[in-house]
């Protein structure tokens, strides 16, 4: 390193030392997850605002409730300066911001006096329990499925599983959701004279949760499965694995060392959207079989106009949904070798 | 005389398409002997990797070995059960791939890739392989083998990869190495450097090698004995110097003639086979070569002729024979399939004067 | 490349190629032989034909009137008081509310891949044509866009402005743009670098006209999958909304809608849910088979 005259500049000294960690992998992969983190923020600060907007350019005001009879002007002026709604917009939107960095979403309009963290902590165990077993079905019956079909390609096997894939993958959650009710609720119900049947509504650590899980990841499963086999049926064509069986590898080291090894990458990528439909899909699943959950408050939120409460689900789901795909793209470069960081 | 080291008699091996069937080893004979080196050479697509990969029992799908035999030391390949083509494989008979950026994992790092080959025989033990690994890539000269072994394929450049497959197939110390085109996908430079690694390892193992190309100065430097191959048969076969001073098949010789050798005078004229390799799944009647030799009689295209002594331990599957062609022949056939009119014309017209306006097609 | 035998003046000649047969007929017997392809192209042929149909039979009284009730025929079965599928909660007949329902989804499904088509290829254009700031901006834009969850967006908009059909479309349609948007982005840029575009430009022929010459016949088959693909994913937008009582509004029947109302008495009268609910589910099963078999059917790597 030369000698350098006097001090150097902070910046200078920073790109430096950058420059310098770059250069090694551990390094880099560091600035790259400082990166993506960094990245996060103007993306949820881009959905708080743009929600934020839609809820003050929505025409009418919070108070007007469908079909019922209008407040008296003294009403609505007092509940304005209750909720803070007489400022100037800029002035609130900052004042939301601020209070999201302090986890304070502000008051629920719907429930007096309960703040919109609190409900949202009050379904969260509902929502993350479904959410978590329907991942935890999702990965090793969707990945397992493709590598299956993908290995007995052209198989009764292949055409069975990639059919119900492309079933499943077509039938929306709520579609689903339904059918399963009519087939193992009502029709088991009245076929068995009540004595057989799966409860359609409501949560408990039971058998209610066989179907809100089951509609929750069916999609997802098809989806992933379809992509495994995809992936898998590509790489068991690659040079690479006729050079694992030509070295006299058993099978199994083939399979999972050298095919599955490859295929999954693609797969992997593909998680952090499916989370997201997890998300998603929640406030319907949780809608179908009546469970009180966060996607479930979110969609009574939007019926009663309740917008505290729809711009923090909002702002949470996002969030949740970003650090999701930030995981996912760190994991990935973990995983492949090959990605370049720079 | 001790028994042949590798031993193919009369193999087929065939794909079934919806175009029909692919026949794309037809009725292959030949024999490697311990230590020696032989080369096997066609065109794309004439079946001399599908002969390879018959070795191995890697044909894929949909193709299949249909009948013959392929004898390791006497034992049959295309009986043996999953055991036994496990331990053959990169054990016994080790083969290495045309392709070193393709053919090896992307994901996993090279040291680990060789260890894996020694260690799913058996033979070492985690640590021994570890070792013998960094061993193997200085002896193919990978500079920096302790640290190059935790790189990926990626890291390394075309002709060390090359090198780390040929440590990977040299690893378990095979008694034959099958090498299919371990040049063609190099730079010329490296192409030298590996060729000479090459031959330093066959004088220092005694590894038998079949080596396939369809470079014939890649022949030149490294065989003992050469077979030529030709819509999935063999048409000549022979010792290399035999078959390069005196070819007997039109194919050989016309291989010989498309490139380019130091020993000949500079105004010979290189001529590529004209037409293109037969529809393996349709193939001419007679001679499968006789569309495009230049030497054709009517023979050729009514009955196909056997492999028969030509010269000592050269066979040639052809009616006519070289040796038979008459020498104007020859010389007409190693103008270019252009006829001299139209070469005329390729030169360039002297400024100002056009009146030899003619096209460049028509022969 | 099939080789076949030729006469040629008595001599068979054994190199001839078989003649390359364009892109399009060769697409189109591609997709023919996609059983699969073909039967959900004939599903949306008659989805279409249902709905444009309706109004007509029903004004020759062969349907009955989707929105009038029948309060003494409530939630009764199919094939009973004269309805063929059932009636729902306020007696009205399920197969005619089914039919005319089919007119929502599939308006909504394709005008809305109508609305997006101009504004993704606009700014694909723009974006991958003068590149720059301008792309990187347009970038930028589109991942936060990406980032947003589309059910949530669209649900939000939807409560927020009043749930017609106006809103339902524009809604859905500022979810869907992105996709569109990236793919002709990146064809642009693709044909942006091969060097014939280069060349005309030194010889200062107009480059705006030859990208677009060279864009639509190479990009055509992905924009038209892209598009295809679009039309489940909007009639499933638009069937949650209504599910979850955020789109159209009654009396105008929508499948969506009829899920939700026929849920409600899911036990006494399964079939009032189930009718639509299966044909919401066929009919975006029907459009992913088209959309596959238009995706092998355009795909050049596939062609022989």
């Amino acid at each position: 390193m030369a000698v350098i005259e006097g001090r150097p500049a902070r910046g200078a000294l920073l790109m430096a030392r950058l420059t310098q960690a770059s250069g090694t992998r551990s390094g880099a992969l560091t600035i790259f997850v400082v990166r993506r983190i960094l990245w996060m923020i103007p993306v949820v600060f881009f959905v708080i605002l743009i929600t934020f907007l839609l809820m003050h350019l929505a025409p009418g005001s919070p108070w007007d409730k469908a079909g019922g009879r209008q407040l008296s002007q003294v009403v609505v002026k007092n509940l304005n300066a209750k909720y803070g709604l007489d400022k100037p917009e800029l002035q609130q939107f900052e004042l939301y911001l601020w209070n999201v960095l302090h986890f304070d979403f502000g008051l629920s309009y719907q429930y007096e006096g309960k703040t919109v963290s609190s409900l949202i902590a009050q379904g969260l165990p509902y929502t993350a329990t479904i959410g978590t077993l329907a991942f935890l079905l999702i990965v090793p019956v969707g990945v397992g499925l493709g590598v299956l079909a993908a290995l007995r390609q052209n198989t009764r096997v292949d055409y069975a599983t990639m059919g119900f894939a492309s079933i499943a993958a077509s039938f929306p959650n709520f579609v689903v959701g339904v059918l399963m009710v009519v087939v193992f609720s009502v029709v088991m119900y009245k076929a068995t004279q009540g004595s057989f049947f799966l409860p359609a509504a409501n949560f408990a650590l039971d058998d209610h949760l066989i179907m809100p899980v089951i509609t929750l990841s069916l999609l997802p499963i098809a989806y992933i499965a379809r992509l495994t086999r995809a992936s898998t049926l590509d790489t068991i064509r690659q040079d690479y694995v006729r050079t694992a069986w030509a070295k006299g590898l058993s099978e199994r080291v083939v399979v999972v060392k050298h095919i599955l090894k490859n295929a999954l990458i693609p797969v992997v990528t593909t998680l952090g959207p499916e989370f997201a439909f997890l998300v998603t899909g929640s406030v319907i699943v949780e809608t179908v079989f009546n469970i009180p959950g966060i996607g479930r408050s979110f969609v009574l939120a939007i019926d009663s106009r309740d917008y505290p409460m729809i711009l923090g689900t909002t702002v949470l789901f996002s969030v949740v949904i970003a650090v999701a795909n930030l995981l996912v793209d760190v994991a990935y470069v973990f995983i492949d070798p090959r990605v370049r960081l720079t | 005389m001790a028994a042949a080291l590798l031993q193919v008699e009369d193999l087929h091996t065939q794909f079934y398409t919806s175009r029909g069937v692919v026949r794309a080893v037809d009725g292959v004979n030949f024999q490697i002997d311990a230590g020696e080196t032989l080369g096997v050479v066609g065109e794309s697509g004439c079946g001399k990797t599908m002969t390879a990969l018959s070795i191995l029992r890697l044909v894929p799908d949909p193709g299949k070995i249909v009948s013959g035999k392929i004898l390791f030391r006497g034992k049959d390949v295309t009986k043996m059960d999953d055991d036994e083509i496990r331990d053959f494989r990169g054990n016994d008979v080790a083969m290495i791939f045309q392709d070193p950026m393709t053919s090896l994992n992307p994901v996993t790092k090279i040291g680990r890739q060789i260890e894996e080959a020694m260690t799913a025989h058996d033979r070492f033990t985690e640590h021994a392989a570890h070792d013998r690994v960094i061993e193997l890539l200085t002896r193919v000269r990978v500079p920096a083998a302790a640290s190059r072994v935790k790189d990926y394929p990626h890291q390394f450049s075309g002709g060390m990869r090359q090198r780390a497959m040929i440590a990977m197939g040299l690893s378990n110390e095979p008694a034959l190495l099958i090498a299919d085109e371990p040049t063609t996908a190099l730079d010329v430079t490296v192409q030298a450097q590996i060729i000479q690694l090459m031959k330093q390892l066959n004088r220092e193992l005694g590894t038998a090698m079949m080596l396939i190309t369809h470079n014939m100065a890649l022949v030149a430097s490294l065989c003992q004995r050469i077979v030529v191959m030709y819509a999935g048969r063999v048409v000549e076969e022979g010792p290399v110097e035999q078959i390069f001073s005196n070819p007997q098949h039109p194919y050989t010789w016309s291989l010989l003639r498309s490139v380019p050798r130091v020993d000949e005078a500079r105004k010979e004229r290189l001529v590529s086979i004209r037409g293109l390799p037969p529809d393996l799944s349709n193939s001419p009647p007679g001679c499968k070569f006789h569309p495009r030799c230049p030497f054709v009689v009517d023979r050729c295209k009514q009955e196909e002729p056997e492999l028969s002594g030509v010269g000592v331990n050269q066979v040639a599957r052809c009616w006519v024979l070289m040796r038979n062609v008459k020498a104007a022949d020859i010389e007409a056939a190693k103008q270019s399939s252009l006829s001299r009119e139209a070469v005329e014309n390729l030169k360039a017209p002297a400024l100002g004067s056009s009146d030899k306006a003619g096209t460049i097609a028509g022969s | 490349m099939a080789v076949r035998a030729v006469a040629v003046a008595g001599e068979v000649d054994w190199e001839v190629p078989e003649k390359q047969i364009g892109l399009w007929t060769d697409a189109w017997q591609r997709f023919r032989r996609n059983r699969l392809a073909v039967l959900g192209a004939v599903v949306v042929i008659i989805l279409v034909l249902i709905a444009f149909l309706s109004p007509v039979l029903q004004h020759f009284g062969i349907l009955q009137n989707p929105i009038q009730e029948d309060v003494a025929n409530i939630e009764v079965g199919p094939g009973q008081a004269g309805h063929l599928l059932g009636s729902d909660g306020l007696g009205r007949d399920t197969l005619s509310r089914l039919m005319f329902g089919s007119r929502i989804s599939l308006s909504v499904g394709i005008l809305v891949q109508a609305i997006i088509l101009p504004i993704g290829l606009a700014i694909g254009l723009a974006s991958g044509y003068f590149g720059g700031r301008v792309d990187n901006l347009l970038m930028r834009f589109t991942d936060i866009w990406y980032a947003f969850p589309d059910l949530l967006f669209v649900l939000v908009v939807v409560s927020v402005f009043s749930p017609s059909l106006l809103t339902i479309f524009g809604a859905i349609a500022l979810v869907n743009w992105v996709g569109l948007a990236r793919l002709v982005r990146g064809q642009v840029l693709s044909i942006k670098e091969k060097e014939f575009v280069e060349a005309a430009r030194s010889s200062g022929s107009p480059p705006l006209k030859l990208v677009l010459k060279h864009l639509l016949p190479n990009s055509l088959g992905p924009i038209i999958v892209t598009v295809v693909f679009g039309i489940p994913n909007a009639i499933f937008l638009e069937a949650v909304l209504s599910f979850l009582g955020v789109g159209i509004q009654p009396p105008t029947p929508t499948w969506g809608q009829m899920v939700y109302d026929g849920y409600e008495a899911i036990y006494a009268n399964p079939s009032a849910a189930v009718f639509p609910a299966l044909a919401i589910g066929f009919t975006l099963l029907a459009f992913s088979f088209i959309g596959d078999g238009l995706r092998d059917a355009l795909d050049p790597r596939m062609r022989r």
